[in-house]
């Protein structure tokens, strides 16, 4: 194999070995490109164009519906808590699993990954039976005033659940590369174990941290499956916004589908702006760490 | 500070890093712990740091048993094998980043901290360089702020994993010399960890040969030359 390479080379010595053919090269950038419009950038403007298909003023009233306002504020609500939570969750299993050596760490990595390869429907099966009214647990919980199924502790639980992943899964891979030298310093140097955290581990990880979260948030916002089975789909209470986008296209009110929908999706290029925007600006501080 | 290591051994589960070893090291002394790699030299200089725990033995300094202490309260100025600098923080915030981590009754003013960095800086004559950040220095450069940076806490004792293993000839050569300068400055214990017997004979005053997790040899530089005791310490040092 590489006799051939090697024979080859000095007849297109004119051009870097690492370059295929002009030809080659726009033939793959427009396969590509066509991919990613036809499968990004299509269906994004599709749904903006179908939102203001009658007109703006159309769109927003569909959105200054009571209903529609209210999914809104239950997914923000229910993104509030469980990105920080899963941020939590997320650095302590992280750290858990880089820094100490115990019996079982393979099976709680594998515990992390259990969300991924669990289909997000029977995982809100799974709490409806654990909490829903008819369980030991959820009959007591009712009785005494909180519910958890066709109520916000249900679709917390069942965002956080399918969201679990995202920051442990950014983080370990980081905080295996960096290695314990670094804290292991700041300990012999008489920092305390929180303060190690703060001052060592916690820069260290910011980027990654930060991708983490926003990736959780996404999910979190869009997640769909678990949610449809806890929430009970009770317009202006229970429904979120992807589960309000999906009943009101069944209803063929698609000026109002497609409005929160683009609501959702400008959600969505807002955190992805937010991450560019943060990485441009700090992108010294970002090269400094890296060249280390 | 004087050290008295009795009969330490350490095991991680279940093979042995080091088997029991004892050893003494007088105040002042500039020591090399001597071996090839799987020897249990940087498990011991870990444990003197209270970095890992002996699975048995105990080792005193100044006559008082270490066992009590935290890696924190040891107070030893540790130099890692890689460094281990802080890459987010500049050369300045490294050096300082141990007075900064006392307790407020002891933490000294931010203009005496500056003093003190200014003054390490110095010492390992780079003066320039406290606005860059590691990834900034070359192999020599990190290893010299790495040694300010322990220095910065008052260190009771200096350990130094294979503080030269990373850089080239030349550069090893100059900073073996400014090593000796600073211990001979400071009057420090420093204990060193290395697999290399032309630095450990050169620099040291006492030679620690180890094997295995055992110490094959005490002894100062000639007479471990002269008066090989076993026949590892004669092949080792004639390789």
């Amino acid at each position: 194999m590489s006799d051939t390479t090697l024979a080859a080379a000095p007849a297109r010595r004119h051009r870097p070995v690492t370059t295929e053919t002009p030809l080659a090269r726009w033939a793959l950038i427009l396969l590509a490109g066509g991919g990613l419009a036809l499968l990004v950038f299509a269906p994004l403007a599709a749904v903006f164009a179908e939102a203001l298909a009658k007109g703006v003023t159309a769109a927003v009233e569909s959105l200054a519906n009571r209903d529609a306002r209210a999914a809104i504020r239950l997914t923000l609500t229910i993104a509030a808590i469980s990105v920080p939570l899963n941020a939590a969750f997320g650095i302590a299993a992280a750290w858990l699993i880089t820094k100490f050596d115990f019996r079982g760490k393979a099976f709680l990595i594998t515990l992390i990954d259990l969300p991924f390869s669990v289909s997000p429907v029977v995982a809100g099966l799974c709490i409806v039976l654990m909490f829903g009214a008819n369980s030991l647990i959820g009959g007591w919980l009712v009785a005494q005033g909180y519910p958890i199924v066709f109520a916000l502790p249900g679709i917390v639980l069942a965002t956080v659940f399918v969201t679990f992943p995202f920051v442990a899964r950014e983080l370990i891979p980081v905080m295996i590369e960096q290695g314990r030298a670094e804290e292991e310093a700041a300990l012999t140097l008489g920092a305390s174990g929180w303060r190690v955290f703060r001052t060592v581990t916690l820069p260290n990880i910011r980027w990654a941290l930060l991708y983490g979260v926003l990736l959780c948030n996404a999910r979190a916002m869009g997640e769909f499956g678990a949610v449809a089975v806890v929430s009970g789909k009770i317009r202006g209470q229970t429904a979120t916004m992807p589960i309000t986008i999906e009943m009101l296209y069944n209803e063929y009110l698609s000026v109002a589908a497609f409005s929160l929908a683009a609501v959702l999706t400008l959600l969505a290029l807002v955190t992805l702006l937010l991450k560019t925007t943060l990485e441009i600006r700090h992108a010294d501080a970002l090269a400094a760490a890296h060249r280390h | 500070m004087h050290i008295e290591i009795d009969e330490i051994a350490k095991t991680f589960g279940t093979t042995a890093a080091l088997h029991p070893v004892s050893l003494a090291i007088p105040s002042g002394a500039l020591v090399a712990l001597l071996g090839p790699s799987g020897s249990g030299k940087t498990t011991l200089l870990r444990i003197l740091g209270g970095l890992e725990y002996p699975t048995t033995g105990r080792v005193l300094f100044d006559g008082q048993d270490a066992a009590g202490l935290t890696v924190q309260e040891r107070r030893a100025g540790f130099v890692f094998q890689s460094y281990a600098l802080f890459r987010h923080m500049t050369v300045a915030e490294n050096i300082a980043y141990g007075l900064r981590a006392r307790p407020r009754a002891t933490r000294p003013p931010r203009a005496e901290i500056a003093r003190r960095v200014a003054r390490l800086l110095e010492l390992i004559q780079l003066p320039d360089i406290g606005a860059r950040y590691p990834g900034q220095l070359s192999g020599g450069q990190r290893q010299r702020v790495a040694l300010a940076r322990a220095l910065a806490i008052e260190p009771r004792m200096l350990l130094l994993d294979e503080p030269f293993g990373a850089l080239d000839a030349k550069v090893r050569k100059e900073l073996r010399q400014g090593l000796r300068d600073i211990h001979d400055e400071t009057g420090l214990t420093t204990v060193f960890v290395t697999h290399d017997q032309d630095e450990a004979m050169e620099l040291a005053d006492l030679v620690v040969v180890m094997s295995m997790g055992r110490i094959e040899q005490i002894g100062k530089p000639q007479d471990i030359r002269a008066r090989p005791a076993t026949p590892f310490v004669r092949d080792f040092i004639t390789a």
